[in-house]
């Protein structure tokens, strides 16, 4: 699993490829959580295009920056999300609590 | 060798037991093996084994012609109780034993026979409290807690039994094969 940052205009957009499960999934909540809380952009944007996988630890992260985000009035935005994912976020009845997005456009554009 | 007899001894004792509470459901095991077994793995603790575990399901159940959301509903729910394994019964050391068995078995179904793919996870962890299989309910927006129920959301059966030290999760999904190979 790899999780890289960059930056456009006012978002952050973490790009993770790979899964993410209880191996890595605190790499993913660390990584999230000091960018909400040190650099608190407007904008979270998570691409989760080549995510093939995401277990319930990877939901739990994703929670917790969604959380954080809250907490601090910042956007925490998803797109690209695999069959697998979107699966695992509604059977978790967490798709309707994230913002979700077809494409990177859409995200940045909303 | 004792390792291994000691396995198949447990094996066969859950497998009487097994047939013996579930009679009242008809559940015959499949005649293309002896007992049905179609895959077993034995691993350690280690969460970075979890994606090899994965990838075996992935083609298994993609062998055994279930659609692609019933692949990934099996391969998921595997992968939660082996995180559950992980995470609870051994407290995330990395060294502990863990079996994963499949098995293909059948059961009369209202329209005839059924097909399905059972799966034993086994480990040698403390005793499972049953109050702790309960799962959280899904109303509060909070992280973690959400293993049993994608487990329970994804599988026709969830079992659990503690027998002769060892905690035994027995997962079953029924399906009607497909012809075409799926991609999951």
């Amino acid at each position: 699993m790899q999780i890289l940052a960059r930056y456009i205009n006012t978002a952050t957009i973490f790009d993770v490829s790979g899964d993410i499960d209880l191996a890595n999934s605190p790499e993913v909540r660390k990584a999230l959580l000091h960018e909400v809380r040190e650099n608190r952009p407007p904008r979270v944007v998570m691409n989760l295009s080549k995510v093939r996988y995401i277990d319930s630890s990877g939901v739990a992260s994703l929670v917790e920056g969604l959380k954080a985000s809250r907490d601090l009035g910042l956007r925490f935005i998803l797109f690209g999300l695999s069959p697998s994912a979107r699966e695992v976020l509604q059977l978790s009845r967490l798709l309707r609590i994230f913002e979700v997005y077809d494409n990177e456009d859409q995200a940045l554009a909303s | 060798m004792n390792g291994v007899r000691a396995t198949q001894s447990l094996m066969k004792t859950f497998r009487r037991a097994r047939e013996r509470d579930t009679k009242p459901h008809a559940e015959v095991r499949a005649a293309a093996s002896k007992n049905g077994l179609l895959l077993k793995l034995e691993l350690h603790s280690d969460p970075r084994l979890l994606s090899a575990v994965r990838g075996a399901l992935e083609r298994l159940t993609e062998v055994m012609g279930l659609s692609a959301p019933e692949c990934r509903s099996v391969t998921r729910a595997v992968d939660e109780a082996l995180t559950n394994i992980m995470r609870h019964c051994y407290g995330g050391r990395l060294d502990q034993p863990i079996e994963v068995t499949c098995s293909r078995i059948r059961r009369r179904g209202a329209v005839g026979p059924e097909e399905g793919l059972e799966i034993l996870l086994c480990d040698r962890g403390p005793a499972v409290d049953p109050a702790k299989l309960r799962g959280r309910p899904l109303d509060e927006i909070r992280p973690g807690g959400l293993g049993l129920h994608l487990i329970r959301q994804s599988m026709d059966t969830v079992e659990y039994r503690r027998m002769r030290g060892t905690n035994q999760f027995r997962l079953v999904k029924y399906f009607n094969p497909v012809k075409s190979q799926p991609n999951c």
